[in-house]
């Protein structure tokens, strides 16, 4: 029982919001020490596995590229692009932005962001498309779109990024798992990934779907002057 | 071949966090410039020369390390992206052309992975290479930037970049304690040994559930997949990579169900001015339930 004081150490230190690395080291050793490592064990069993998954670092070299091809504006060329999305309900807008995101996500294009693309873009032009549509928004309604939108990102992001063969959650899965004595490539990883990530878009549709739906029966609709 | 390029490719990635180094010990409007060059150098070390030192040296540089995160020593400075104006100007000139050194790393990495047994990382250190040169030509940028930029974004990532290596890490020292017998021992009571379902449903909803109380599903599935999927899933003759992909991804449901994942779920709240600052949450909860259980189902027969 006493071997599961890192479990513990890990979840009462990610609870207290200490910091991460620390927890996570400190976890390690004294796990190492309850199951009768020596201190020199300790340093070189982490020593070792930090060396053979240093792979999982390697997206360093493409950072120097991706902060040049922000300096030159990828990201506000990527704005004008969700900007151009002509979408004709609240739930279309979030819909067509999660699977943009998730797209560029399987790509390893890291274009997304509460900050950079839901306040700015995806919000306003979900409540734009539902202003079109409805007489006067009451504040529920407000309320869901910005969670929506703010999901929108959430769905695309998670479920898209492990597409992708050299993405963190790959490597990690590939490394814990060899560390565990089961071997796995990231190719092998990454295809498995994509059930899900198909699966997740599509619940997401559905999702919107059912809101534009809701938001119908909640709210009157404007009419259009050919009726008036 | 492949592991000598492998080893080519972390010196690149050492020189980044290099320069990373050398930016921070030159940074005045850096207050923690010491600490932070300190933990950029001896992660360029052990990506340099890693290799040739005894493991227990690279221990002790890893403790170092932690020790500057734990004393809040390794900060982002002052290095910064292009003015609005400038970028609004170089977006307008260059376009959609933009994507195109973005995207060849992808593409070339997957090319790679596909068609050449080099393996999809190098083929991402290939595209991210032929990126960069792609990404000097078009833009004609002064070369300074590919080590300034590198830096601003490696700073900006911070300490936190090494935490999927640290966790691997401590998969090992588990490994080697015995923590994963110990879990499969307490838990066997509960599941039937060689009951393939009972063992996918407490993979699955234990990866929800680990993430939902530390809002992190990385350090979740070092811990869950040691203590219930190797003894309960993967020693019952799973598919090792279709379990892998979706025991993380079902990490993830449970990201999107927490106020643990702060960044995922309460700062866009805030961002977006919410009443309730569970909001997104709320809004996340049915579909994480429904996607949990397509988890559930999926490795239980796709797996076997």
């Amino acid at each position: 029982m006493l071997k599961l004081i890192g479990v513990l150490i890990i979840v009462v230190g990610f609870v207290m919001r200490l910091d991460t690395i620390a927890v996570v080291l400190v976890a390690g050793i004294v796990t190492g020490l309850v199951g009768g490592l020596s201190v020199q064990e300790i340093l070189s069993t982490l020593g070792s596995a930090f060396i053979t998954n240093r792979y999982m670092s390697l997206f360093l070299v493409t950072l120097p590229v991706i902060g040049i091809l922000e300096r030159y504006g990828l990201r506000e060329t990527a704005a004008r692009a969700i900007r151009s999305i002509k979408a004709a309900t609240s739930g279309k807008v979030m819909t067509t932005y999660t699977i943009v995101r998730e797209l560029a996500a399987a790509f390893s294009l890291r274009l997304g962001g509460h900050v950079q693309f839901i306040r700015p873009l995806v919000y306003p032009m979900a409540t734009g498309a539902a202003e079109m549509n409805f007489e006067e928004l009451d504040e529920e309604s407000i309320e869901e779109i910005k969670g929506r939108s703010a999901a929108s990102e959430n769905y695309g992001n998670f479920f898209g990024q492990n597409v992708f063969i050299a993405a963190g959650g790959v490597l990690l899965i590939v490394g814990t798992l060899g560390e565990l004595g089961v071997e796995v490539t990231p190719a092998q990883v990454s295809g498995a990934s994509i059930p899900i990530a198909i699966f997740a878009f599509v619940y997401a549709a559905v999702q919107n779907y059912l809101f534009d739906r809701k938001l119908a029966k909640r709210l009157t609709a404007k009419k259009t002057q050919a009726e008036d | 071949m492949k592991n000598i390029l492998l080893e080519g490719l972390y010196i690149l990635a050492g020189l980044v966090s290099l320069i990373t180094a050398y930016m921070a010990y030159k940074d005045k409007e850096l207050k923690t410039r010491t600490g932070t060059a300190v933990f950029w150098f001896l992660l360029a070390f052990t990506f340099i020369v890693g290799k040739y030192v005894p493991p227990e040296v690279i221990g002790v540089a890893i403790l170092i390390m932690g020790g500057l995160t734990a004393f809040k020593q390794v900060n982002f400075g002052s290095l910064k992206n292009a003015p609005d104006a400038f970028r609004e100007e170089k977006s307008q000139k260059f376009g959609n052309k933009l994507f195109i050194p973005a995207l060849t790393i992808a593409v070339v990495a997957f090319a790679v992975g596909q068609f050449t047994d080099l393996g999809g990382l190098v083929g991402m250190g290939f595209g991210a290479i032929l990126a960069t040169i792609i990404a000097l030509v078009m833009t004609k940028v002064e070369t300074k930037y590919i080590g300034y930029d590198g830096s601003r974004l490696l700073g900006q990532v911070g300490s936190a970049s090494i935490l999927p290596q640290l966790l691997a890490a401590l998969g090992a020292l588990f490994s080697a304690a015995g923590v994963g017998e110990v879990i499969a021992q307490g838990i066997s009571g509960v599941i039937p040994q060689g009951n393939i379902l009972a063992g996918v449903i407490a993979y699955c909803v234990g990866m929800a559930l680990f993430t939902m109380i530390m809002g992190n599903a990385f350090a979740a599935f070092a811990v869950i997949t040691a203590g219930i999927g190797i003894p309960f899933v993967y020693t019952q003759g799973a598919t090792p990579w279709i379990a892998g992909a979706l025991a993380l991804t079902a990490g993830y449901c449970g990201t999107l169900m927490t106020p643990m994942a702060a960044n995922f779920n309460i700062v866009p709240a805030a961002i977006l001015e919410t009443k309730d600052k569970n909001r997104v949450i709320y809004s996340q909860v049915p579909l994480a339930i429904v996607l949990l259980i397509t988890h559930i189902v999926l490795m239980y027969f796709w797996a076997f």
